[in-house]
């Protein structure tokens, strides 16, 4: 277990490596650079800048001194917010967007998975028909159709929470309730499909023929198998929210990562671009780990496959 | 026992199959029906939808104006139905592209099998760990606001899933035995692709379209929200509903009919799409 857990951890050390490689030559082939301005910069400040934060290089030469200094744990300074390293900023924004991901997913979870469970235990009843029909439905409204209702219903015109902004528990609400939403309906139609599929395999039938009470082979024998794939499903899901979402943050001016991430592409802040995306994708492959381990957990054949 | 015994009638065929139930049929008919309405919007919407009309400004729907008017007087049933045919034309074609790209992609790497098909793999792995809006938005910084090349940028982000479901039915059809038997009657690697590959995976493609085409439509939604989809006075159902979430209080129709319009867009597409996997898969039709 300990070993296969170093094992995954040194894998992911080359997909970063590569990860940080791509973004790097991507964001470096966006025709314009990060000092380009509507007023044109005199050209010898501009070399001058260029010089300083050493973009003057080669790009391979670049490449060598960046991974140099990530080894440290240094993502550079950033090239749009003079006087601020890329550490700095992105330090400020990510308890934000891990605070608002981890509420959100919590949300999702608790509403998505006990309505796949009691649509599922009660296949084309009103109780499977009418929550599965939300859940279609939110399936279908894209973030920024929902948030502003949300907004207008709970905050405008019941004036429960603030509209936007960000510092109190009480601005968390809409926003966590957005994604929380979203999340959960295709959470609650993938447990409901792999809950039913699992419902008809051999062994339930047995199970249920040697007399164990339906709850327990609804809840030990079916939830505990078809929940897999569920399990799947939210470590990308998961690594998405805490990393920030760039539409729910603009609606409700929360200053997270989702924002941050997108201003750096426009503005071509080629250093904080790559450290964003580096978040991403490290809190993607650990997340990704962590739901193999608890699916390990729940069934140990698993581990014993692939050690 | 004895439903084998009974069972001698033909099979179904696969529209009989896909016909037995209505909601997937009443999805393909109101699909068919929209898409051909804003195919031929241009000769026959109402209003152009893009002239303005200061002078009468928002109004609510009416009888001149079934679906009201925008803020700039422009008549909002015209704009959805041209923001329609934009649309669907994204959604078709950049779900072209992804299936062109991961079915070949799919069926390549397991026919190969192996090093390279791990290596494949891999591959689509870490292209997965970059975050999608990296590579759209950086797509259309590139390409500028051209949305032929807006379609391509959303499709070569979408063939990711096709290829990786692709590449595993394959690996499935590649050790059944009428495969073994062509290879051993001399069939050569592109006919088994061809005769034994495709059709078998047809049914997988087909409701993976359905599906990805959803999906294709969200995208672009969050493209035309970050500004850098469609210009105007040209439009899509993304930016129509961006453009009503703005005024939603003052004129609600100008987000309810573009939202609802695309709402139930998607609702079909998941409707079609399950009613494809039905008819594909019978045994699923039983429970």
């Amino acid at each position: 277990m300990f070993l296969y857990v170093l094992k995954r951890l040194a894998e992911m050390i080359p997909v970063l490596l590569l990860v940080v490689i791509a973004t790097f030559f991507l964001a470096h082939a966006v025709p314009g650079g990060p000092f380009d301005k509507e007023r044109p910069l005199p050209p010898e400040v501009k070399l001058r800048l260029e010089v300083y934060y050493g973009l003057d290089q080669p790009l391979v030469i670049q490449l060598k001194n960046y991974i140099k200094n990530l080894l440290q744990g240094d993502l550079g300074p950033s090239l749009k917010y003079p006087g601020w390293t890329v550490n700095e900023i992105i330090g400020s924004r990510i308890p934000v967007s891990a605070t608002l991901g981890t509420v959100s997913i919590i949300l999702a979870v608790l509403i998505g998975i006990p309505v796949g469970v009691l649509a599922s235990s009660y296949p084309n009843s009103s109780l499977d028909r009418v929550p599965m029909g939300f859940a279609l439905l939110g399936i279908c409204l894209p973030a920024f159709v929902l948030g502003p209702i949300l907004s207008l219903v709970f905050s405008k015109t019941l004036g429960w929470f603030p509209p936007c902004g960000w510092g109190s528990p009480i601005h968390l609400v809409l926003p966590a309730l957005t994604l929380g939403l979203i999340t959960a309906a295709p959470l609650a139609r993938l447990t409901r499909g792999e809950l039913l599929e699992v419902g008809q395999l051999d062994y339930i039938r047995t199970a249920k023929a040697k007399g164990i009470s339906p709850f327990r082979v609804r809840f030990i024998h079916v939830l505990r198998n078809g929940i897999l794939p569920v399990v799947t499903y939210l470590g990308p899901a998961t690594a998405a929210l805490v990393s920030g979402t760039f539409v729910v943050e603009s609606l409700f001016d929360v200053p997270g990562l989702g924002r941050l991430f997108v201003t750096a592409i426009i503005n071509r802040d080629i250093t904080l671009i790559l450290g964003t995306t580096l978040i991403y994708a490290l809190a993607l492959l650990v997340l990704n780990l962590i739901a193999d381990l608890v699916k390990a957990a729940l069934d140990p054949r698993l581990l014993r496959k692939n050690p | 026992m004895s439903e084998l015994a009974l069972d001698t009638a033909a099979p179904a065929t696969l529209w009989q199959r896909f016909t037995r139930k209505s909601l997937p049929l009443l999805a393909l008919g109101f699909l068919v029906i929209l898409a051909t309405v804003c195919f031929l919007s241009p000769w026959i919407s109402p209003y152009d939808y893009k002239s303005q009309n200061l002078l009468l400004g928002p109004t609510s729907p009416s009888a001149e104006h079934w679906f009201g008017t925008d803020l700039l007087g422009r008549d909002l049933l015209s704009r959805v139905l041209q923001g329609g045919l934009i649309s669907i034309t994204v959604g078709l074609i950049a779900t072209l592209v992804a299936l062109f790209v991961g079915v070949i992609y799919g069926i390549v790497a397991a026919e190969l099998g192996g090093r390279f098909e791990d290596l494949s793999m891999r591959v689509i792995d870490i292209i997965s760990t970059l975050p999608l809006t990296l590579i759209v938005v950086l797509c259309t910084v590139v390409f500028g606001q051209n949305i032929w090349l807006i379609f391509l940028a959303v499709g070569g982000v979408s063939w990711l899933t096709m290829a990786r479901i692709i590449c595993t039915k394959t690996r499935q059809l590649k050790s059944r035995q009428f495969v073994d038997a062509s290879v051993a009657l001399g069939q050569s690697r592109f006919g088994i692709i061809l005769h034994h590959y495709l059709p078998n995976l047809a049914g997988t493609i087909a409701v993976y379209a359905t599906l990805t085409i959803p999906n294709v439509l969200m995208l672009e939604a969050f493209v035309s929200f970050l500004g850098l989809g469609v210009k105007a006075p040209m439009t899509s159902w993304g930016l129509l509903i961006k453009e009503g979430t703005d005024v939603m209080e003052q004129c609600p129709w100008l987000l309810i009919i573009p939202a609802t319009t695309f709402a139930l867009s998607l609702l079909s597409l998941s409707y079609l799409g399950d009613g494809l996997r039905d008819a594909f898969d019978p045994r699923s039709n039983k429970n």
